[in-house]
């Protein structure tokens, strides 16, 4: 075979075989990746969408600075963000609270927000928050977040009461309020952060710091 | 080697077939598999698909001289495969992106076969495409 038939058939195989794998490759029905819609924000953000009753928070209750996190467990931005604003409250202990609302975009994220969840129940929210965090590379991708039950069991979560709990109608609801509200105030990516109200602009950790110093900078 | 001229045709042949599966891999990964290209995949797309019409084009002629045109391309490419390398093995630190707005670079999906890290996988793909057309230039001026 001459050199230019040999090109002109290998192209020709190639194109091909692509077309027959493509063909026969079997189609998985839904991606990995669930970016939101870009749905127009149908309310502004208050006091009332922003922060529920149910509404896990660290920090004090009275603090002047009410930032509201719209957050995914499984997310590995979420993950880098966690010291950074755990840093933040240790410079200014008085002054900022956290407002989580959950935002499920990933495989594991319901599974992980309902750990969390019953975590809650059993007094272990920051701690099981921190394991999973903490061991999220080795469940991101796994519906049924082995690891993530591993990490939470080994920070002292009551593994078999969780399994119970995790799917109770008081967390139901509030899956399903944070998804809602989340919706409502057109929240695309995660973290989303809003500053008592006020919507970070531009993202990153220093932004957020200077939107939250304005805050406490504010003559009362 | 003791023919006193080498033939540049083989390994312009074989740089011409990675670059043909390297560009039909990327597609089936990203098309039907449907996996997102990150940033810098888009980028390494850039260099690498190229080659493929410019290296067939010189083995259908068996002009050795393309290796001129092509490994600059290839150069780049192995460039921003670096780039991305050091990206996702933490050398550098990339900037936190939020999710649900596009592939981080970084991210555990940026992987092929379950452990194979696709910017690995460029990396190598590009450096044996610059080796094979210095072989190229170095049998051309022979």
């Amino acid at each position: 075979m001459s050199r230019r038939t040999l090109v002109v058939v290998i192209g020709i195989i190639a194109v091909i075989g692509f077309a027959l794998a493509a063909l026969f490759y079997p189609r998985q029905p839904a991606s990995d990746y669930l970016p939101a819609e870009a749905t127009q924000p149908a309310e502004a953000p208050t006091a009332q969408n922003l922060v529920r009753f149910h509404s896990p928070s660290f920090g004090p209750a009275d603090a002047r600075v009410t930032v509201v996190e719209f957050f995914d467990p499984s997310c590995e931005a979420c993950r880098a963000f966690y010291p950074i604003v755990k840093q933040m409250m240790d410079k200014h202990p008085q002054d900022i609270r956290v407002v989580v609302r959950y935002v499920l975009n990933h495989r594991g994220s319901e599974e992980a927000a309902r750990i969390i969840e019953a975590a809650r129940k059993q007094n272990m929210f920051v701690p099981v928050l921190e394991a999973l965090l903490d061991s999220q590379p080795a469940w991101h991708d796994d519906a049924q977040v082995m690891a993530g039950w591993e990490a939470a069991e080994r920070a002292g979560l009551d593994v078999r009461k969780a399994r119970e709990q995790m799917h109770s109608a008081d967390i139901n609801a509030a899956l399903s309020k944070d998804a809602a509200d989340a919706q409502r105030l057109g929240i695309r990516g995660t973290p989303t952060f809003f500053v008592n109200g006020r919507a970070l602009t531009q993202f990153g950790a220093q932004p957020l710091y200077d939107l939250i110093r304005s805050e406490i900078d504010k003559p009362r | 080697m003791d023919d006193p001229q080498p033939d540049p045709w083989l390994p312009l042949f074989c740089a011409w077939l990675l670059a043909l599966i390297a560009t039909l891999g990327v597609l089936f990964v990203g098309e039907v598999m449907g996996q997102a290209p990150c940033n810098l995949c888009w980028f390494q797309r850039a260099f690498m698909f190229p080659l493929v019409p410019v290296l067939a084009v010189a083995c259908f002629l068996c002009d050795a001289g393309v290796w001129r045109y092509a490994l600059p391309l290839a150069v780049l490419g192995w460039l921003v495969a670096l780039y991305h390398n050091l990206l996702y093995f933490r050398v550098v630190p990339e900037a936190i992106k939020p999710c649900g707005m596009g592939p981080s670079c970084s991210g555990s999906d940026m992987m092929v076969f379950d452990s194979l890290p696709l910017a690995s996988l460029s990396l190598g793909v590009f450096s044996l495409i610059i080796v094979l057309l210095l072989i190229v230039r170095r049998r051309l001026s022979a």
